[in-house]
């Protein structure tokens, strides 16, 4: 059953009269399928409510398309650092949260859970509560907010969202230093997340043969091409590249247009379990993201990705195409913590 | 109900100087840095080891007798206020610093590491631990966890929880729970994050995994001084919409500035109105570039002083004047109340105003000092203990604050927490239904209700109001409030 959600009390009332239920947004990526459960369509709950750039605040609908709060943003020279992913393919705020799905430059400030700051959100009972608020700090009630991120919808359904921005770096210039091998890139790694250089971004994306390590830096014009000579310094080989192309470098890394119609997992990991990991994915295409914190995967064959990851204790989630089924892979633990407060926001298990 | 048996299991756990049951040895445990609250717990115990704080946490829910953990006790919300029929588990002695690995920039330490510590042991790898609040000196991360602690840098990087990226926990039952892990990146809800600033409701943190960030290659420190408090105010809003991010912005008001002078000599101008003190940091070049810009928006502020610090020992000397402030105007009156509510920043000039005719109305001084970036307020209110009814006015003027607060859309606090101290505010931000589900997450917790028991949410306990004195430690100026 499919329903367009024109209100607040409207959805509090599909909650609290349905025995399951599942948000969709734009649909952009993948989520747990509950064949028996309505699904709210947030589509319709869309358009920013308040924005005041002095206050570094934005507060939308969680129907939102993401790309309309960066168009807003932009006017007055802020941005989301959390660096939204399929922000094109028009993905919602409401998804984005609920998937965590942070961008190459969460890298410099943090992710989702970083710049979500405020939410009124329904739980399990149908009750509309409020979380966190509109001021960038607060420390009054329980973090619902920073619950919510990456939660795929299971701890309630998100009405409205208020984040922190910043403002955006004037220019934006990146390195790129080609690596025959993930081992030398390996070896570049720890000298660029310990320097004390201000880096956007830093990545490690596999080619055909080989690795590239993209660093990217941002900040004011003026400062930006000594810091991109010495980013290069420190690497010892690279290209600097700039306006267009650099943009289009990153915009196509954050549509994950690299991956085609394949399913993408994205696995949490740190830099010292990536060559680890990486043995196991020879040939696949696959890049590493957030200075080796987060591996990126293209695989059609997701089983054999969710075994390598058992093997390795790790966690993994189909983010986008994902064939049938449950998209999370690897292991998935739960724990008496996570149980009690989902029991709390959810008694009967409707999300 | 005796308490003999829960006293023997205690026994049967610690030995007996680290289980401390005389009214002599328990009375240092009596409050926390909210002194107006004090209350004696039956027992201490000081674990030594996680398996020690476990098997405490096992008796406390076997016998259902509550518990308060309690790191340096510089909770200015009284987060770390004793149950009198309950015990405090000091995890001052669970101070190992586990894991500290540069190349990942994480550090795994015990819950009663002092947050200096962490800084300390990275400095060596060009790393710090970014969370700094003022009484980073000697509060533990296991506090800085519970109350999701702040200070002046929290509009760049954030607080306490953005910078926790895992948690070993003991829940309230004795279950241990491992949360989070070392990645920066997490899939599914993240319970880390819930369980940070959960003010000891949730059970007590054993190990935390927290982030480290490279140090900054440069600051650039400056001092502002003005002729009125509106004026800093506006300097700052110059400052944000100049597309600036410092790293900090800090106003003190003429009160705050005389107290800090008087007591560690930073070197402020004793005749402003209102200092403004911002930091850029980063890289060199970006932060020259800064500098440009930012100078220009100070000079047109039309302050009647700047100054720049040289180096890092002028740099030291502006934020240990600020650091100071508040046990410096312990100088100018026995007693004070301080609060930490939060405005909209555009709403500061609006809300000091208030504050100055709040001040004028009760006849009670109140000094200002507020982390300006993030509108955090920190007025602190002065009055004498001994005078009849003084701690009521003060108390009164306090709650008109916080209902400021709220009318102007922040927050009743920005990093100290509910604790005890507002308590009765929390339901004027949440409504019932709201007040509700945070009671049921609780109570799903922790049936018992023994983790930190009394605090966040109002009930019957109340502990003896002590109206006047400061906090020893504070008296002795090892800490400092915030």
């Amino acid at each position: 059953m499919t329903m367009i959600s024109p209100d607040i009390q409207h959805l509090q009332e599909v909650v609290r009269s349905s025995a399951q239920v599942t948000t969709r947004g734009a649909g952009t990526k993948s989520a747990p399928q509950r064949t028996s459960a309505t699904t709210l369509q947030m589509a319709g709950l869309s358009g920013v409510i308040e924005y005041q750039p002095t206050e570094f605040v934005i507060t939308a609908w969680a129907g939102t398309p993401v790309r309309e709060v960066i168009q807003m943003l932009d006017e007055r020279g802020q941005y989301l650092p959390f660096d939204p992913l399929l922000v094109q393919r028009g993905a919602t705020l409401g998804g984005t949260i609920a998937a965590n799905a942070c961008g190459p430059e969460r890298y410099r400030y943090g992710g989702v859970r970083d710049f979500f700051i405020g939410t009124r959100f329904i739980d399990g009972s149908g009750e509309l509560l409020q979380g966190g608020g509109k001021v960038v700090k607060n420390a009054a009630g329980f973090d619902y907010p920073k619950l919510m991120a990456g939660s795929m919808g299971r701890m309630g359904v998100l009405v409205d969202a208020t984040f922190k921005v910043f403002p955006k770096p004037e220019m934006y210039a990146t390195l790129v230093v080609q690596c025959a091998t993930l081992q030398d890139a390996l070896v570049l790694l720890p000298k660029l997340t310990n320097c004390p250089y201000d880096l956007n971004a830093l990545e490690i994306v596999s080619l055909a043969t080989g690795f590239e390590v993209q660093v990217r830096v941002g900040g004011l014009a003026g400062g930006l091409p000594a810091r991109m000579d010495r980013v290069r310094a420190l690497c010892g080989s690279g290209e600097i590249i700039s306006g267009d192309d650099e943009a289009a470098l990153w915009d196509a890394a954050r549509e994950l247009i690299w991956a085609g119609d394949l399913p993408v997992v994205r696995v949490p990991i740190t830099p010292s379990r990536m060559a680890e990991l990486d043995a196991g994915l020879a040939k696949l295409q696959r890049r590493y993201s957030a200075g080796g914190n987060t591996a990126w995967i293209v695989a059609n064959d997701t089983p054999a990705i969710d075994a390598t990851l058992r093997n390795l204790k790790l966690q993994g989630l189909t983010m986008l195409n994902a064939r049938a089924g449950d998209p999370r892979l690897g292991i998935w633990q739960t724990n008496p913590f996570a149980e009690r407060v989902k029991r709390a926001l959810d008694p009967l298990n409707k999300f | 109900m005796s308490q003999e048996p829960f006293v023997a299991a205690l026994r049967a756990a610690f030995p007996q100087d680290r289980l401390l049951l005389t009214p002599a040895a328990l009375a240092p445990y009596e409050s926390d840095a909210l002194t107006a609250y004090q209350s004696r717990p039956i027992a201490v115990v000081i674990p030594e080891t996680q398996n020690e704080v476990i098997a405490a946490v096992k008796a406390c829910h076997k016998f259902s007798v509550p518990f308060v953990a309690r790191g340096s006790a510089t909770s200015l919300s009284g987060g770390s206020l004793p149950n009198k029929d309950g015990i405090v588990i000091a995890l001052n002695r669970l101070n190992h610093i586990l894991k500290l690995d540069p190349q990942q920039r994480i550090a795994v330490v015990e819950a009663g590491v002092i947050n200096i510590d962490i800084t300390k042991a990275a400095a060596p790898h060009g790393l710090l631990f970014a969370p700094d609040p003022s009484s980073q000196t000697i509060c533990t991360i296991g506090g800085n966890v519970a109350f999701n602690s702040g200070g002046a840098h929290c509009l760049k990087y954030g607080m306490t929880s953005n910078h926790v990226l895992g948690l070993k926990v003991v829940l309230p039952d004795g279950e241990v729970v491992q949360l989070g892990g070392e990645s920066l990146d997490n899939v599914g809800a993240d319970m880390t994050a819930m369980f940070v600033g959960s003010e000891g409701l949730f059970g007590i943190a054993l190990e935390i995994t927290v982030r480290l960030l490279p140090k900054p290659e440069m600051y650039r420190t400056v001092l502002a001084a003005y002729r009125s408090l509106e004026a800093a105010g506006d300097a700052v809003s110059s400052v944000i919409a100049s597309g600036l991010l410092p790293g900090a912005l800090e106003i003190m008001d003429n009160l705050s500035i005389q107290a800090a002078e008087a007591a560690v000599k930073p070197g402020y101008p004793l005749d402003a109105a209102a200092l403004l003190i911002v930091e850029l940091e980063g890289e060199q070049s970006q932060v020259e570039a800064e500098w440009l810009r930012l100078k220009g928006v100070i000079d047109a502020s039309q302050p009647y002083q700047v100054k720049v610090a040289q180096n890092e020992d002028e740099r030291l000397k502006i934020w240990k004047g600020r650091k100071s402030a508040f046990s410096a105007v312990g100088r100018l009156s026995p007693d004070y109340i301080v609060q930490d509510g939060v405005v909209p920043r555009s709403k500061l000039g609006e809300a000091l105003r208030e504050i100055e005719r709040l001040s004028a109305k009760y006849n009670i001084r109140v000094a200002n000092v507020f982390h300006a970036g993030d509108g955090n307020l920190h007025p602190l209110i002065m009055y004498n203990g001994r005078e009849e009814g003084a701690y009521e006015r003060a108390e009164a003027l306090a709650s008109e604050i916080i209902d400021l607060c709220i009318k102007l859309g922040g927050s009743i606090t920005g990093e100290h927490g509910v604790g005890m101290e507002k308590r009765q505010y929390l339901p004027r931000m949440f409504n019932a239904a709201g007040m509700d589900a945070m009671w049921h997450l609780r109570v799903t917790v922790d049936p018992k209700q023994i983790a930190n028991r009394g605090k966040v949410f109002l009930d019957t306990e109340a502990p003896a109001l002590r109206l006047s004195g400061m906090h020893p430690l504070e008296k002795a100026g090892v800490i400092s409030r915030e």
